[in-house]
């Protein structure tokens, strides 16, 4: 299968998944006990024709198949709908949370790769004391629950030392204590996949090949074995920097960032359904497209699985 | 990476009658204290200018060790020391890690078994190719990809261009196998290290890659090739050290070594070869036996001796001279060995004339990646009667495996039919089968695959006797252990795992299996493919013990044209998914008809027909 033809096939199966996702998310609209108007009204109990009209405004009074129908015509044309508490347009109100979001776990993910990486090369199958003290430290990061990190984290380099800001902040450096936090949870399962992968690759003959050719241990390491290590890498990071994207709330919480997991915990708990929704098609639309990047990556690194059918 | 290199640096003359390599009493061991191991006990030899110094061993025997320990590569937690070792008069006994790298490669290449695997999957032929050049930096960095064309030119792999563009798993095993050699001579090394070079090639690549290593020991290479097969090495060297247990216990000419061995466990290696001579004899003489791991000896070929005296279990043998430049350590040089007789006659073909197998225009076609469809399998008939061994022979590809899963039943043919002691066998209903289906068995090449890594050798031939479950098969313990029996394996290895046994050990247990329910038919697909020739010779013998007890039907595949002229009553010769050739074995191996045939006949190389082919390049 050709290149193109297998993008076009993942982007198919993409809105297949979107499509999928957008049906589920009116499904729990429908099945949401309570009258959105009201939400929509406020607090103070709105007159029975109040709620009549906004129900007709919205065509909450047609049947459910014309609802779900209207719903999946706007959503096509990109319509997210309004915030039944901020009153904006829904689409506005996640572009900007969710860029946010997006730099937080993108640096996280990059802080935590390139600091597995160097583990990785640097103990794999050499140096066993450095090894066992890495694998060691590995197991405390995975163990050590994020919230207690970014409050250690801010207590000493925030409060004590005033190298980054306390809270919010747009700058770069207002990034680093936060994507740090990420990094920590994740660098720990990244060095020990990777340490695995190359541990195996280093047993291959084909490492002995290249060593038979001269070549000296870091370009065996990062010519040979690094590559090898890097497709069970890609399937873990997949996951996990979608994992990111939509859910890295209690990072964003303590360090005070606005985000898409903000967003979304505030809309679940005000029953902002419009809201809740569309950050369910950013994490479905976000999962696919890291999805598609993880299939195209292990096209890339190994070139035997680029003949095989999807 | 490496041991401590060098317990006895001392001032070496430069190397005598230009000898590139010099190597004495060279020592390798893994471990230390209680669980060390010696692989290799003092070796020593020295190899010239266009000469090819064969190693010839069982697997265990340390040649590949000391492959490996004379390009500093022994492995983690070896320690290597040698007398000397000295590479075109260089002690490397004190060659450092930055020496040792410029030389890999510069000076001595290496060429490993399996291309497939000593490629690296990952990356184009051309950059494993390149990796040379760059680590040696013996061509600009511009010219660097002309040069790997002109070297995948060198050993002529046609379209060298594309080739370098392409990876591993898309050439053939033949042109890997080429694009590594390649990779090993970028440098141009003095020293060519061959660890089983051809081992998993058919008969006409091996020749092949063979005439190639000669072009190269013409043009001046010195070449130290290490192989478990006495008749591919016969070819090519120009001097055979036979190994065992981690020292040359036979050293000399390779005429001499072929044509008059004198340790006796070269005679047997010798003897292992299936080939037209053989036929009819037992490829492997009953040893002493006995629990061989217990006893330390001082020659370790003791246990295993027919020979063996008081004073070889308690002195090391001298090295004794046969004949110029010829000696083995051995005390018993002159005896012969005492004469096997053969217990069973061997000829037992057809006894019962009732046919078991008869397949008629059997065709099997697959969609290739390019959804075109190719027959694997087209128009094949034969016919297999019980207590007759029917050879099918090819090279990979041939269909020899898709006309196995045919006749198991385990596919349905596009047409034509199979059938199965009288009775149809394909295209009937998998439950009116299902009566039949352990009467027709199945021995595989690589019986690990095909065993439960978690059952053990109890429970997998218990579970073939029809009663699965741990407790059913503990009830049939007696019959277990007397299948084990038969086919020669020790009833304590009943509780061990397919792991914790040795290659002849796991096939001795997956035949036990086939033969579990009795079967009229054992299809056996390349079951000796994967082991020494000394083991390939009992597992053969074994075969032919069976056939003749039980008057079982056998369908052998094979590659190796010694092995299915050893075995079979009659053979077929298949190429490209069609039956070429069939007849008789005494008629195909003489007079063979087919262009083909004759070919694949020409390319087996044989220890007894040693010539002078010397290719003039």
């Amino acid at each position: 299968m050709t290149a193109a033809r297998w993008l076009v096939r993942r982007l198919l199966l993409t809105v297949v998944v979107m499509l999928g996702a957008a049906t589920v998310a009116f499904a729990g609209l429908q099945l949401t006990p309570g009258d959105p108007a009201r939400v929509i009204l406020g607090s103070t109990t709105p007159s029975p024709e109040q709620v009549e009209q906004v129900r007709h405004e919205l065509a909450f009074d047609r049947p459910v198949p014309v609802q779900y129908g209207l719903f999946i015509g706007r959503l096509a044309k990109g319509d997210l709908g309004r915030s039944y508490q901020l009153r904006e347009p829904v689409g506005a109100l996640i572009g900007d949370q969710a860029w946010s979001s997006a730099l937080l776990a993108l640096t996280g993910f990059a802080t935590a790769l390139t600091a597995a990486t160097v583990l990785a090369v640097a103990t794999a199958g050499r140096r066993p004391a450095l090894r066992r003290l890495s694998m060691g430290l590995e197991l405390i990061a995975i163990s050590t629950p994020g919230f207690w990190v970014g409050a250690l984290l801010l207590t000493f380099f925030a409060f004590r030392w005033h190298l980054f800001p306390v809270a919010g902040g747009s700058g770069p450096e207002a990034l680093v204590l936060p994507s740090a936090t990420l990094a920590l949870g994740l660098v720990g399962v990244y060095a020990q996949v990777m340490r695995e992968g190359m541990e195996r690759a280093l047993d291959e003959p084909f490492v002995l090949t290249a060593r038979a050719r001269g070549g000296g241990e870091t370009s065996v390491r990062l010519r040979h074995a690094l590559r090898h290590a890097l497709i069970p890498l890609i399937t873990i990071s997949g996951w996990s920097v979608g994992a990111l994207l939509s859910g890295a709330v209690v990072v964003e919480t303590i360090f005070s960032r606005q985000g898409i997991g903000r967003v979304m915990a505030a809309a679940i708990a005000s029953r902002d359904l419009p809201v809740v929704t569309g950050v369910i098609l950013l994490s479905a639309l976000a999962f696919s497209l890291i999805n598609m990047a993880v299939d195209g990556l292990y096209r890339i690194v190994d070139p035997r699985l680029r003949e095989s059918a999807l | 990476m490496r041991g401590d290199q060098g317990t006895d640096p001392k001032d070496a003359p430069p190397a005598e009658g230009g000898a590139l390599l010099a190597v004495e009493n060279l020592r390798v061991s893994f471990g230390s204290g209680g669980s060390r191991v010696d692989a290799v006990r003092g070796v020593g030899f020295t190899l010239r200018a266009r000469e090819c110094l064969a190693v010839v061993g069982e697997s265990g025997s340390g040649k590949s060790v000391t492959a490996r320990a004379l390009l500093g590569l022994a492995g983690p937690g070896s320690s290597v020391a040698a007398g000397r070792l000295e590479l075109e008069g260089e002690d490397l006994t004190r060659a450092g890690d930055r020496r040792w790298r410029e030389l890999r490669g510069r000076r001595i290449g290496m060429v490993l078994q399996d291309a497939l695997s000593s490629l690296d999957p990952v990356r184009t032929v051309g950059a494993e190719i390149g990796e040379t050049l760059r680590n040696h930096r013996t061509v600009p960095r511009q010219a660097r990809q002309d040069r790997v064309v002109s070297l995948l030119k060198r050993v002529h792999v046609p379209d060298p261009g594309l080739r370098a563009r392409q990876y591993p798993h898309q050439l053939s095993g033949g042109l890997r196998q080429r694009a590594l050699i390649a990779s090993a001579v970028a440098a141009d090394p003095a020293v060519l290290i061959a660890d089983e070079p051809t081992t998993a090639l058919d008969v006409t690549v091996q020749a092949q890659i063979l005439d190639l290593l000669t072009a190269m020991k013409a043009a001046g290479t010195a070449v130290l090739l290490i192989s478990h097969d006495l008749s591919v090495v016969a070819r090519f060297a120009d001097r055979i050290a036979v190994m065992y247990q981690g020292a040359f216990v036979e050293e000399g000419p390779a005429e001499d070594v072929l044509g008059s061995p004198a340790h006796p466990y070269t005679r047997r290696l010798l003897a292992a070869v299936p080939g037209v001579r053989r036929r009819g004899a037992r490829l492997a003489p009953s040893e002493p036996g006995g629990d061989l791991a217990g006893i330390t000896t001082a020659c370790g070929y003791a246990p295993r001796c027919p020979l063996a005296e008081a004073r070889c279990r308690e002195h090391v043998p001298p090295l004794v001279a046969i004949g110029p430049a010829h000696g083995a350590r051995c005390w018993r040089t002159d005896d012969e060995e005492p004469a096997q007789t053969l217990d069973t006659a061997v000829t037992g073909r057809g006894r019962r004339d009732e046919a078991v197998i008869e397949v008629s225009g059997l065709t099997k076609a697959f969609r290739g990646p390019d959804r075109r469809h190719r027959p694997a399998v087209e128009g094949v008939s034969l016919t297999v009667h019980a207590g007759e061994t029917l050879g099918v022979v090819g090279e990979s590809g041939s269909g020899k495996s898709t006309l196995a899963a045919l006749v198991m039943g385990l596919l349905e043919p596009d047409d034509g039919s199979v059938r199965f002691l009288g009775e149809p066998w394909s295209r009937v209903p998998e439950p009116s089968r299902r009566s039949r289906r352990g009467r027709i068995q199945l021995v595989h090449q690589d019986p690990l695959a095909s065993f439960d890594p978690r059952y053990t050798v109890e429970r997998i031939v218990g579970e073939a006797l029809g009663s699965p479950g741990r407790r059913a098969v503990r009830r049939r313990r007696d019959q277990i252990t007397e299948l084990l029996h038969r086919v020669g394996l020790d009833p304590a290895l009943l509780t061990r795992h397919p792991r914790e046994l040795s290659g002849g050990q796991r096939q001795r247990v997956a035949i036990a299996r086939a033969l579990a329910p009795g079967p009229d038919a054992i299809v056996c697909d390349e079951p000796v493919s994967a082991l020494d020739v000394s083991v390939q010779a009992q597992i053969l013998d074994l075969f032919v013990d069976l056939r003749d007890e039980l008057d079982v039907a056998l369908l052998f595949i094979s590659h190796d044209l010694g092995v299915i002229h050893h075995i079979s009553d009659r053979v077929i010769v298949m190429r490209e998914a069609v039956v070429v050739e069939a007849g008789p074995v005494e008629q195909i191996f003489r007079d063979p008809r087919h262009d083909y045939t004759r070919s694949l006949l020409a390319a087996v190389p044989r220890p007894e027909a040693r010539t002078d082919t010397t290719p003039t390049h």
